[in-house]
């Protein structure tokens, strides 16, 4: 701790901060611009000139900026010295010497860092009378609209994109005052994290290109805390509504998740929830063949409650992407004994053991903040960028931290960014990546291997026996593995906090008890380390805590006729087997019900579809891979604007089927009793009440607003529809209103905050006002609660190990490789990511194309005893030979460990294979392909290093 | 062209009138300005000093001579070489580091490098030797100014030829010192002559400066220990340590505290501009005379004492010595030490336009005040210049040069950039006041014509 003087009050701060980050700690306004709270200092733009003093007696002073000054003890500054307030006034009378002052047609206009610093500064007189200099703008691809007059070049865009992200296409060019930001020549922007430019630009340059064709201010924004839907590392967002559609995602600062950057997908594949085709009211079918029929609500849940109610047997399919209270609902509806929890058995196994790793392995989860403090890392089997973006960033932060500590030992402070870079050049923590193929973190990584799933286990299984001679040796190892065993175990070993890295992206259970057997061996070890496990959707960690058959124990259910009616639960199952599979199963059901926001090929099936709430229109609780039971909120009343719309909570709308099916009246519940009922009955889930305030919560006697103060038009937003103005919606789940009206402010901490705003404070900088300290916690802590914490015990090692790869002749093995565009089930429903996801291909190794004479581009057929695809080849210069990659989210006929033949394929119309057209050929126009020469090489077994 | 039509930097001091005693820097050089090549450089008493010098004496002895000789930076700072090698960190776990020699002279009427470089490229090569034993360097680098094409031809040979001879390379002379170094021609950026946006430049990286702290003795180039010394700092080792630090001392007599010699020019309304190696603190006056008065019989309204970046003085400072301390007490700087004569026919305000046009286009871009704030100067010169100023217009320039000056700007560009202009304002308020005729703010044509900026 220091103590600083300043403006002549003294305060303690932290001494290892500059003066800028201690003075917003301290809820002192210094205005700034290129400094940033996770990238540090850099000095560039001068805004936050202080005066600072010798001593106390000092009273000439200097200015100084205050990002550049360490806070040291007796530090005496005045931020409010005539000198430093007239320069600070004139630095944002520069910066707006170019710019177009266009804010009433700019995107960023009202959540402006520089209107902020602008009214901060007191500058409102424009002097400059000369012309302006103007830039033409690029095409950066379908997130991110580019309008570079509006720059003030404070290079945070290159500093948050090349540095903290990795990216490599967008850079600064030329030199005085004409700087530009950009791409070399227009083009997609290739960075994953590329979304977060349009709040690290602190002005218009970098705006939501997906907001801009219905673009709303930030005022006039309805928000909710929500959480990403998009995959299961639960980054928290904020979205905002107008005129009941989601029109942008903003991050939500979460001092243990996410904090400051979302990944693209979770940031633009919202799309999903504004789509045309929506399900909005109930549909009925009396058979599958007929039209559907739209029905009212009270019609709709007697048809559920007599069709089920005459059933045999009622079996539930519930699902990973939907809230814990809903698949509880579900269950209560169908039975615990006829409850599945909608993913396939093989996934749920991975879960399964991912869960017991969890509490079992000896070594905690760690957050994703603290992810960045481990100082070695080894992935198995992940390629964080596509399975867990926003982990991948992190483990970045990580290996990066290393120049950090050089530069401490030097005495050059964390914060002084471009110090640190200079010091620590290339220097990173230790990253091992073993993968099927190359992966967005091999850059970074000391060294990475391309292997065969059952080859990256025994690699796993290798590293644990080395570390601990009790864990089970690798029988019939090779001496080059053994040799890079040692070399990893002893860098895990010589780690201050060693890092285990695996998941279910394989779906390889090797894999993951691999990374748990190294997990023990480093607990045994005694060390600080961490494991981390990556599962594949937003509730997948819940539903395994919840418990369930798995799908195809439901399918099997109904192929029997052991069960006549199925309700299914926002799941589409083609995207979860084989067309066929679901078919036959579903064609057998007397009745099938679909709860769903998505009108999938699994709803086209339903004799009753009831339209269910998205993560916009409903509350709901998920648990993060993390285990950290979050609650997202309902943003927006979905009868408000469309009052035709009966869209509700599939936990509402089950809880009614229940009620008629049981003949008793039908009382409304809430989120809270849901919530309450389901920690209830799974004691695993037992904290999950604990992850948000209940719907009593009050701020000095308030709820809380949804909207901004100065929300507009609220009396005319529906006077096309009718003059007179409804009441608000009425919210009895959440202690969050529908309006204007409640507590949007910072001085009393809260944890659950709709959007920040700080009087002066209009853009996600206003988050610095929420936290204990910059870049730190929510005052009132992090929201969320951990639900999965390592149990005392000695755990045995796992001794299963797989027999390392062998190819098959003229076959190959089929990994299903994830995408972080295009395979994801819904946010592959949101344009912006399908005109983003990479064509689908087929992915083969370069050898075995040139064993099989075919070249990159070439029509290729993949056949499986489960499907049949053809798809364009792509050669992969990293894949080991005999396995064939398939894009996940393409067609659920493949799954991982399959193996299939491969046919030179007719020149099928390919351009338009999505999640349901896969373009299935008839039939092959050669022969299958063989891979059985003789010549197999040396590679097969050991795989190939590429450091 | 010929031989004979090539600009050469014109030494005007007679071969007779140099000797090594009197002038270190100069002495060697040939009256028909001719490349010294490796052997007269060595008939002339060439890398002497090396061999003098390693294994004989420790780095710590090096650095205590040029220390104790007060060598002050030649590059326009005036920083102690000694000094500065001397918190250059080496030993320990401390990996060897470069030294960097500032070749990059773009100083506006400076043109002093060039003539070492250009005809004694080996003197600098020596200096850099010993400096980077001193220093424990691995590799030196010369970043050469990229328009200095002869010079980078005459270096290129110069380091071929001692790389032959075994004066870099593994085992230098025998001594067990290993040190090479390497040419980088510039791509013509002003800024790169800063010593960290030097260094940035030399990593391939945008030519932006560097905090300091860490300096680049802390962690310069790539992260290691790295010395930037002008050419002409370097090219004094090689006689401090062949003749002592006292005889340096020495050299500038009772003219200047400082030691040594100076390489002065001077350019601009003269009758003959050029160079000359005097002691250091020798005033305008004789330089001026040494320079055949003012051309055409036309008075002398003013003068830079040291390139573009340093401030106007009167014909009242003639008498001054011209050093660092003596300069700079003037509210000028002494710079590089060439000065630009200006004389009663010339307009300051077209001149601080000329010289405001440069720095603005100079700025390297990476903070405020320089980069927005130059050209709004240049901007308001322009228009005082055409005549079409407005009321305010003087005192915006004065608020403008306040806010360039040092501390509120990343690195030292602004605050040179601001000096010419805030002293043009100073002592020739009223030619540029003849300029304002518009109210403040009052309607008028636009003063730039539609595509131009
Ligand atoms: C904008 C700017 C340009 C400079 N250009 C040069 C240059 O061309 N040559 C040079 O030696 N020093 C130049 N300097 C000074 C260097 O930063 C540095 O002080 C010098 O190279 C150190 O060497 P010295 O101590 O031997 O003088 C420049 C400084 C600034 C701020
Ligand atoms: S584009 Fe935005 S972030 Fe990048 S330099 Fe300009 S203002 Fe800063
Ligand atoms: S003063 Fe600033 S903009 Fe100008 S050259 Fe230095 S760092 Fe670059
Ligand atoms: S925030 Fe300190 S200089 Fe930009």
């Amino acid at each position: 701790m220091a103590t600083i003087h300043v403006d002549g009050r003294a305060y303690e701060v932290d001494g290892a901060d500059n003066l800028l980050q201690a003075c917003l700690s301290l809820g002192l306004d210094v205005p700034y611009f290129c400094w940033h709270p996770a990238m540090g200092s850099v000095g560039a733009c001068r805004q936050c000139a202080v005066k600072q003093y010798k001593d106390a007696d000092d009273t000439q002073g200097k200015l100084v900026m205050s990002c550049m000054t360490p806070a040291s003890d007796d530090s005496w500054i005045a931020i409010e010295d005539e000198e430093a307030r007239e320069f600070r006034a004139s630095v944002v009378e520069w910066l707006m010497v170019n710019h177009p002052h266009d804010c009433p047609v700019c995107e960023e206009g009202g959540h402006c860092h520089l209107q902020d610093m602008t009214v901060m500064t007191g500058h409102d007189r424009r002097r400059y009378r000369f012309r302006k200099r103007t830039h033409r703008n690029q095409y950066l691809g379908p997130f991110v609209a580019h309008e570079m007059n509006r720059c003030i070049t404070c290079y945070r865009c290159v500093r948050f994109y090349n540095d903290y992200a990795g990216g490599e296409d967008l850079g600064a060019f030329g030199a005085n005052d004409n700087v530009y930001f950009g791409r070399h020549q227009d083009g997609v922007l290739e960075s994953e994290f590329s979304g977060n430019l349009t709040e690290v630009c602190p002005t218009g340059v970098f705006t939501d290109q997906t907001h801009s064709d219905r673009y709303t201010r930030k005022w006039d924004l309805q928000f909710a805390p929500s959480i990403c839907h998009q995959c299961a590392v639960g980054c928290n967002t904020s979205p905002g509504e107008r005129y009941g559609d989601i029109r942008r995602i903003e991050n939500r600062y979460h001092g243990e998740v996410n904090r400051h950057f979302l990944c693209d997908r979770g940031r633009f594949g919202h799309g999903y929830v504004n789509r045309d085709d929506r399900p909005r009211c109930p549909e009925w079918r009396s058979q599958a063949s007929d039209e559907s029929m739209t029905l009212e609500i009270d019609a709709a849940l007697d048809r559920g409650a007599d069709v089920l109610r005459s059933a045999r047997r009622v079996i539930g399919i519930g699902s990973p992407r939907a809230s814990l209270e809903s698949n509880h609902q579900l269950r209560e509806l169908v039975g615990a004994a006829n409850f599945s929890t909608g993913i396939v058995a093989r996934e749920q196994a991975c879960l399964e053991r991912m869960a017991r790793l969890s509490r079992e392995s000896g070594l905690p989860t760690p957050t994703l903040r603290d992810v960045e403090e481990h100082d070695a890392i080894l992935v198995l089997g992940e390629d964080l960028i596509q399975s867990a973006a926003r982990l991948g960033l992190s483990v970045r932060q990580a290996v990066l931290g290393r120049r950090e500590e050089l530069a401490e030992a030097r005495g050059i402070p964390a914060w002084n960014a471009e110090a640190v870079k200079t010091l620590g050049q290339d220097n990173y923590h230790p990253l091992f990546v073993a993968y099927p193929t190359a992966t967005g973190l091999d850059g970074i990584a000391e060294a990475s291997w391309a292997l065969a799933p059952d080859d990256i286990a025994r690699l796993g299984f290798a590293i644990a026996h080395v570390i601990d001679a009790a864990a089970p040796a690798v029988a019939d190892l090779d001496e080059a593995t053994r040799l890079e065993a040692e070399r990893i175990a002893s860098a895990l070993l010589a780690a201050r906090r060693p890092l285990v890295i695996s998941g279910g992206s394989l779906g390889s259970e090797a894999v993951i008890e691999a990374a748990g057997n190294i997990a023990r061996a480093l607990s045994r070890r005694a060390r600080d380390g961490g494991l981390i496990l990556v599962r594949n959707e937003a509730n997948s960690t819940g539903l395994e805590l919840l418990g369930g058959q798995p799908l195809e124990w439901a399918l099997d259910e109904l192929n029997t006729q052991m069960a006549d009616a199925v309700v299914i639960l926002e799941n589409d199952l083609y995207h979860r087997l084989p067309r066929e599979r679901v078919d036959s199963a579903l064609d057998l059901a007397e009745v099938v019900v679909v709860l769903d926001h998505q009108r999938t090929a699994t709803w086209n099936r339903a004799h009753l579809g009831l339209p269910a709430a998205s993560f916009a229109e409903g509350d709901g609780t998920l648990v993060s891979l993390e285990g950290r039971a979050q609650r997202f909120f309902q943003v927006f009343d979905p009868r408000y604007i469309r009052p035709e719309s009966r869209i509700h909570e599939s936990w509402r709308w089950l809880h009614a089927v229940r009620a008629g099916m049981l003949r008793e009246d039908v009382s409304d519940i809430t989120l809270d009793a849901v919530t309450l009922d389901c920690a209830r009955r799974t004691p695993a889930l037992a904290g999950i009440v604990e992850a948000a305030p209940g719907s009593d919560y009050r701020v000095e006697g308030l709820k809380l607003a949804r909207e901004p103060h100065r929300y507009s038009g609220r009396t005319a937003m529906r006077s096309h529809l009718n003059v007179d103005e409804p009441r608000t919606p009425q919210d009895p789940d959440t202690p969050f209103t529908f309006s204007m009206e409640g507590y949007n402010g910072f001085e009393r901490p809260r944890k659950d905050v709709a959007f920040a705003w700080a009087p002066g404070w209009n853009s996600p900088q206003a988050w610095n006002k929420f936290t204990d300290e910059v870049g730190g916690h929510l005052r009132a802590g992090d929201p969320g609660v951990r639900l999965l914490h390592p149990l005392p015990g000695g755990y045995d090692y796992v001794r299963e190990i797989p027999s390392s790869f062998a190819r098959r002749d003229g076959q190959w093995q089929v990994v299903v490789l994830p995408r972080l565009f295009g395979g994801e089930e819904t946010s592959s429903r949101s344009a912006p990511i399908s005109e983003r996801a990479a064509p689908a291909a087929l992915i083969l190794s370069a050898d075995d194309a040139q064993r099989l004479d075919v070249v990159d581009g070439a029509t290729l057929v993949l056949e499986t005893d489960t499907g049949r695809v053809a798809l364009p080849l792509r050669l992969d210069a990293a894949l080991p030979a005999g396995i064939v990659g398939v894009p996940a989210g393409l067609d659920a006929a493949f799954s991982s460990g399959d193996w299939g033949s491969l046919f030179i394929g007719p020149e099928a119309g390919l351009d338009a294979m999505g999640p349901e057209t896969g373009a299935h050929s008839k039939g092959p126009e050669t022969g299958p392909l063989a891979n059985d020469d003789s010549g197999r090489d040396e590679r097969a077994d050991g795989g190939e290093e590429r450091p | 062209m010929t031989a004979s039509q090539r600009y050469r930097c014109q030494l005007h001091q007679s071969a007779a009138e140099r000797s090594a005693e009197t002038h270190p820097l100069t002495w060697r050089l040939r009256e028909d300005s001719a490349l010294i090549g490796l052997d007269e450089y060595l008939d002339k008493d060439g890398y002497a000093a090396v061999r003098q010098t390693l294994g004989s004496q420790s780095p710590q002895d090096v650095i205590a001579t040029v220390k104790q000789a007060n060598v002050r930076g030649r590059g326009g700072a005036g920083f102690s070489a000694g000094m500065k090698w001397s918190l250059t960190l080496q030993g320990g776990d401390l990996p060897r580091g470069y030294i960097v020699c500032n070749a990059d002279e773009m100083e506006p009427g400076t043109f002093k490098d060039r003539l070492l470089l250009e005809q004694l490229p080996h003197l600098l090569i020596e200096g850099m030797i010993l400096g980077g034993y001193a220093n424990n360097s691995r590799f030196g680098y010369i970043f050469l100014r990229g328009e200095y094409i002869e010079a980078a031809r005459a270096v290129t040979q110069a380091l071929d030829e001692a790389r032959a001879a075994g004066w870099l390379g593994a085992d230098i002379a025998g001594s067990g010192f290993d040190f090479d170094i390497a040419l980088h021609t510039g791509a013509g950026r002003y800024i790169c002559g800063e010593e960290t946006a030097l260094i940035s430049s030399l990593e391939g990286k945008r030519a932006n400066p560097r905090a300091k702290p860490p300096f680049p003795g802390q962690s310069g180039a790539w992260g290691k220990p790295t010395v930037v010394n002008n050419v002409e700092t370097l090219c004094n080792v090689p006689a401090v340590l062949r003749h002592g630090a006292e005889w340096y001392q020495g050299l500038s007599g009772g003219l200047s505290n400082d030691g040594g010699t100076k390489l002065y020019g001077v350019s601009g309304k003269v009758n003959r501009p050029g160079l000359w190696e005097l002691p250091i603190g020798t005033s305008g006056r004789e330089l001026i005379e040494r320079a055949g008065g003012m051309r055409d019989g036309r008075a002398l309204k003013t003068w830079l004492p040291g390139g573009g970046s340093t401030g106007f003085l009167l014909p009242e400072h003639l008498e001054l010595a011209l050093d660092f301390d003596t300069i700079g007490e003037q509210g000028s700087r002494m710079g590089t030490g060439l000065l630009t004569v200006v004389n009663e026919d010339q307009s300051m305000v077209s001149l601080a336009r000329n010289l405001e046009e440069f720095f603005a286009r100079e700025s390297c871009g990476w903070c405020t005040p320089c980069r927005d704030g130059l050209p709004w100067t240049v901007k308001i010169l322009r228009a005082l210049e055409r005549g079409e100023g407005e009321q305010g217009d003087i005192e915006l320039l004065e608020e403008l040069a306040n806010d360039l000056g040092p501390g509120k700007t990343f690195c030292a560009h602004a605050p040179g950039a601001a000096m010419p202009l805030e002293s043009a304002l100073r002592y020739f308020r009223d030619e540029f006041e003849r300029g304002v005729t518009h109210p403040r703010g009052a309607a008028h044509e636009d003063p730039i014509p539609v595509g131009e900026v």
